[in-house]
């Protein structure tokens, strides 16, 4: 290892990315030891939002693990706060005495969030928001429910207020500013946030001043200087930071507001470095990582002896990190002497853009509601590019100019080389295609993981996707980055949280809160919303049809020739001379061309015109028979063997079992079809150990297997567990539907889910008993508004317009 | 939207009488016509015929100004008839107009393209 001993003081986000620099260019060049007064690892500060919405969890947002510490032998002192830097014997001394000799120091120990020093504010239930024990104080807080008043109505304050509503508990965000995110956004834009962040049901306070927290053993609530009061349980500080530098400052280190370093990030002692929020550069201190991760580079390249790379200074921009909300703003957007704005409103969309320009310069932007354009304003702003050109149309984005507008990849086409895609770590387009194609890469996380663009705060996602789309054209395959579709950047897992988090309960709700792209999504994401919310909200979702595929939306397969398939339920596979009767008749009467027994063990008639299905289903009805489902997403079939009734080796009522199994599950959606097998003995005759779910009754009772699959993919069981009585396994099987339709992907078998969440999960998830009676309530509950028949309500003349085609009074003339 | 002197509109259905974002089949001599009403309330009408298989397009998912074919899932331009993406197909589109509610569709050339 290295001879030269580098120190750190804080282990931060800034210092994280210097050693990473640090150990590419010059892995052996120093022995380093970490002083961290937080007791943990390197981690995404910024994604602490998601982590405290619910979105995310702590393990998701660590930087380096700690292999990584392993790996390049980095001595990291957990929860030690350094108390004093000895520059004459060039040593650190932390709280506990520990102390570490240093022929480089490094100090990187970030912000202090302000705590406004107003009666009360050292009351318990007071929190600031910084690191991950302030988002886990909150979340104990919001589990009791209750009201939480958040001071502050920036960026940070923003993001907890949205986090804690999404936690369930009622918000109140009171600001001193009468504008919220006044320091990022004008008043029209801050206007239009308000609005977004009233419709959520957070209550918001402008030009309010906090005069005391209310409260004698715990926060009671707080007061305002006119007087109001706001109840509340739980009161979160998010009014700025100040630059920590109480070290720096006491070893006798030139400080002002932050530690003065210069070009080469040098403090005023030449063997300490500084880095990060908590230094001053050329008057300057930063608040984002931007920034940082720029001043890292430099201290990296400084610390490997490459002194001529230098900092010298940034232009930042900022997006608010709240899914649905779509806010930038860059450069410097106040309206003063020589300067001209060009705005585009439309209320409609509820978009804002403003352009700020100083001669034929972008010097500012402020963008509300689509900001797909953004880093192509912002890399105006810092190229300085004259825009005399086509200053009419700047505001509409490259697409108006470069033509083609419904292109969606024109505007990154249009971005140059280095337009810097990824704010917060800085890669420019460049760098992610030559990334792309050099090291083959496919996927959005290749591209996270090779160049580190849309790790962060991930608001450039979307971006990433384009230039993935942009440089593979074809072989980019959209379903191998995350996305449900095209429509949006979230996935399956994110939208089918954020539905139940956020209470969203139409189609239209869903797209606009998770800021669809389209107006309306694509034939992928409908109908998986659709089924997200039947299944989240029973009986209170409104099922839009216009989301089904055509098989789910007549309740019939179409066929090849425009004509459908009738396939009626029987029950585990029995049937009676009446039905079959019902049947032939049926058959007859419609002449339909084709009856075949299906690979599922009922009898489907092909070739029925739609017109005719109503008619159809009526008569089958008359007879008992109801809709077998042959092309619902939800339960297909039970197949069941003759078991202890007429085989010599049946060991229980196998067909029994499975008519009580279709009876309890049918008319049930689920993210794909679900087909079940009961077998009376191990023999096997019902095929159950390759089906969805698999019943093998043996003389003990009842083997349930889950995730087979015969298919276009063949797999044979896993044992979910062996039960005793009939009972326990209906009621095993009932919990096994819900939780594989509460958490499986639309379209993904329950081999397919239970491959993504582990076999295992699920079987000991449902091994606890309290589990399995939740899912099953939850299933029985959703059942009573699921099973009636699709064809009785149709021939009762539900979507009559489905199957009567319209005619015209008067001939057409078709020469 | 353009029509020359030889056109034939035709009177065929109120608006509401297409559910929003679906479609409903008109039944002539010389084939049957999807007409499709988009969120926008824009209303069009193709030949129900996918050139891909002939698949019934008005059976098909509509999203945005396009429509979904439920056959195979190739996506056509509602506006143009032209499919999205790579492959060359185009359905036969027909021009209509909305007025006090009533659609009419201009049924000029329904003979043509017939396959
Ligand atoms: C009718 C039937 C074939 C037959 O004549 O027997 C059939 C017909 C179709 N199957 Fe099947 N499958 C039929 C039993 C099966 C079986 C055997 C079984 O159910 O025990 C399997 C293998 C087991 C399984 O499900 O994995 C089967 C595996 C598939 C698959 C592959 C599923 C997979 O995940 O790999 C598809 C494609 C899909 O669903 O995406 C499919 C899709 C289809 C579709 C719906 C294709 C389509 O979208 O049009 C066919 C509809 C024809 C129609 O209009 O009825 N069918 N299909 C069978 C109806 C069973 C029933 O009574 O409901
Ligand atoms: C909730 C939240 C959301 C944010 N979102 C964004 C965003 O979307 N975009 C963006 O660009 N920026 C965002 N930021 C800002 C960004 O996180 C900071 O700019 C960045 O983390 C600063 O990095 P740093 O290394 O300078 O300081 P920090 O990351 O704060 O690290 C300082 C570390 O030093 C430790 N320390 C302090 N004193 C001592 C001592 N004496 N001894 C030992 N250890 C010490 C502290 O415990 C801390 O762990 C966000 C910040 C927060 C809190
Ligand atoms: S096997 Fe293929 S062709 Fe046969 S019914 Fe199933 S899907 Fe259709
Ligand atoms: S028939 Fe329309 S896509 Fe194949």
């Amino acid at each position: 290892m290295g001879s030269q001993r580098l120190v750190v003081i804080g282990n931060g986000m800034a210092p994280g990315r210097v050693l990473d620099h640090l150990f590419e260019r010059a892995p052996d060049a120093y022995q380093v030891t970490i002083f961290n007064a937080e007791p943990r690892v390197n981690y995404d500060r910024i994604m602490l939002s998601p982590v405290l919405s619910g979105e995310k969890q702590y393990k998701d947002i660590i930087i380096h693990d700690d292999a990584w510490y392993n790996d390049h032998q980095v001595t990291l002192h957990r929860g030690k706060r350094v108390v004093e830097i000895d520059r004459a014997n060039k040593t650190v001394i932390a709280a506990d005495g520990t102390k570490a000799p240093y022929d480089r120091l490094l100090i990187a120990t970030g912000s202090n969030p302000i705590i406004i020093p107003v009666p009360g504010h050292d009351l318990p239930g007071v929190v600031t928001y910084r690191d991950l024990d302030d988002v886990d104080a909150m979340l104990s807080a919001s589990r009791k429910a209750g009201r939480a008043v958040v001071i502050g109505g920036g960026l940070l304050g923003l993001e907890a207020a949205v986090g804690l509503k999404m936690q369930g508990m009622d918000v109140a965000v009171v600001h001193l500013a009468s504008t919220l995110m006044e320091r990022q956004l004008d008043e029209a834009a801050g206007h239009l946030l308000r609005k977004e962040i009233e419709r959520r049901g957070i209550d918001v306070y402008t030009s309010a001043n906090t005069t005391e927290i209310i409260g004698t053993k715990s926060v009671e609530g707080v007061r305002l200087d006119d007087g109001t009061r706001i109840d509340a349980s739980l009161v979160c500080m998010a009014v700025g930071i100040r630059p920590n530098t109480s070290v720096a400052d006491a070893a006798g280190l030139s400080v002002e507001r932050g530690i003065i370093v210069g070009d080469d990030l040098k403090t005023s002692d030449p063997s300490i470095f500084a880095v990060g929020e908590c230094v001053q550069h050329r008057d300057q201190c930063y608040g984002l990582v931007a920034p940082l991760y720029e001043m890292a580079k430099v201290v990296a390249a400084q610390l490997s002896g490459d002194t001529d790379t230098v900092y010298t200074g940034s232009i930042t921009s900022t997006k608010l990190k709240v899914t649905g909300v779509d806010v930038f703003s860059a450069g410097d957007f106040q309206q003063t002497e020589g300067r001209e704005e060009v705005v585009l409103r439309d209320a409609a969309q509820g978009v804002y853009k403003r352009l700020v320009l100083r001669d034929d310069q972008l010097v500012g932007a402020v963008v509300y509601g689509d900001t797909k354009d953004s880093a192509w304003f912002f890399q105006h702003i810092k190229d300085g590019t004259d825009v005399s050109e086509y200053r009419d149309t700047l505001i509409f984005g490259p697409t108006y100019a470069g033509g083609d507008p419904v292109d969606p990849l024109a505007a990154v086409a249009a971005l140059p080389g280095d337009a810097e895609i990824c704010g917060c770590n800085g890669v420019c387009k460049s760098i992610i295609q030559e990334t792309i194609t050099g090291e083959g890469l496919t996927s959005l996380d290749d591209v996270r993981a090779h160049t580190k663009a849309s790790a962060s705060c991930g608001s450039c996602t979307g971006l990433v996707e384009q230039i993935l789309a942009l440089t593979l054209g074809d072989q980019f395959d959209p379903d191998a980055a995350k996305p449900v579709c095209a429509c949006t950047d979230l996935g399956h897992d994110a939208v089918r949280r954020l539905i139940v988090a956020g209470e969203l309960k139409t189609i239209p709700d869903v797209m606009q809160q998770l800021n669809w792209k389209t107006s309306c999504g694509c034939s992928k994401c409908r109908p998986a919303i659709n089924f997200y919310l039947v299944c989240a909200w029973p009986g209170e979702y409104v099922d839009d049809g216009q989301s089904r595929f055509i098989n789910e939306r007549v309740h019939a397969n179409i066929q090849k020739d425009g004509t459908y398939s009738v396939v009626p339920r029987m029950w585990g596979g029995m049937t009676t001379a009446q039905e079959l009767r019902a049947i032939a008749d049926v058959v007859d009467k419609y002449d339909i061309p084709t009856v075949k027994c299906t690979g599922g063990a009922r009898i489907d008639m092909l070739g029925v015109k739609k017109e005719d299905l109503p008619s159809v289903w009526s008569d089958l009805n008359q007879a008992g028979l109801v809709s077998g489902h042959a092309y619902a997403k939800g339960l297909r079939t039970v197949k069941s063997c003759v078991g202890t009734d007429w085989c010599r080796f049946g060991t229980q009522d196998s067909t029994g079992l499975a008519v009580k199994l279709e009876r309890f599950l049918w008319g049930s959606w689920t993210p794909h079809k679900v087909k079940l097998g009961v077998s009376g003995c191990p023999r096997n005759c019902a095929e159950a150990t390759c089906k969805d779910i698999g019943v093998v009754c043996v003389d003990s009772g009842y083997e349930i297997h889950f995730a087979g699959a015969a298919g276009m993919h063949v797999k044979g069981t896993d044992l979910l567990s062996t039960v005793e009585t009939e009972g326990e396994a209906i009621h095993y099987i009932g919990a096994l539907m819900q939780m594989y339709r509460e958490q499986g992907w639309y379209l993904d078998r329950i081999y397919k889910w239970a491959a993504k969440v582990g076999v295992d999960y699920v079987r000991d998830t449902l091994a606890i008993l309290d589990n399995r009676n939740d899912y099953y309530d939850r299933f029985v509950y959703s059942q009573q508004f699921m099973q009636d028949d699709p064809w009785a309500a149709r021939v009762a003349g539900k979507d009559a317009h489905e199957f009567t085609p319209i005619t015209l009074e008067h001939r057409v003339e078709t020469a | 939207m353009m029509s020359g002197p030889e056109s034939i509109w035709v009177k065929v259905c109120e608006l509401t009488d297409i559910p929003l974002r679906g479609s409903r089949v008109l039944k002539t001599e010389a084939g049957c016509v999807a007409l499709f009403r988009t969120v926008g309330d824009d209303v069009f009408a193709l030949r129900d015929q996918c050139p891909h298989k002939k698949g019934p397009l008005s059976q098909g998912i509509v999203h945005d100004r396009s429509i979904a074919c439920p056959l195979h899932n190739m996506v056509f331009d509602l506006d143009t008839g032209f499919a999205r993406g790579p492959d060359a197909y185009e359905a036969q589109t027909f021009p209509t107009k909305v007025e006090q509610g009533i659609i009419s569709v201009d049924l000029r050339n329904l003979s043509e393209g017939r396959q």
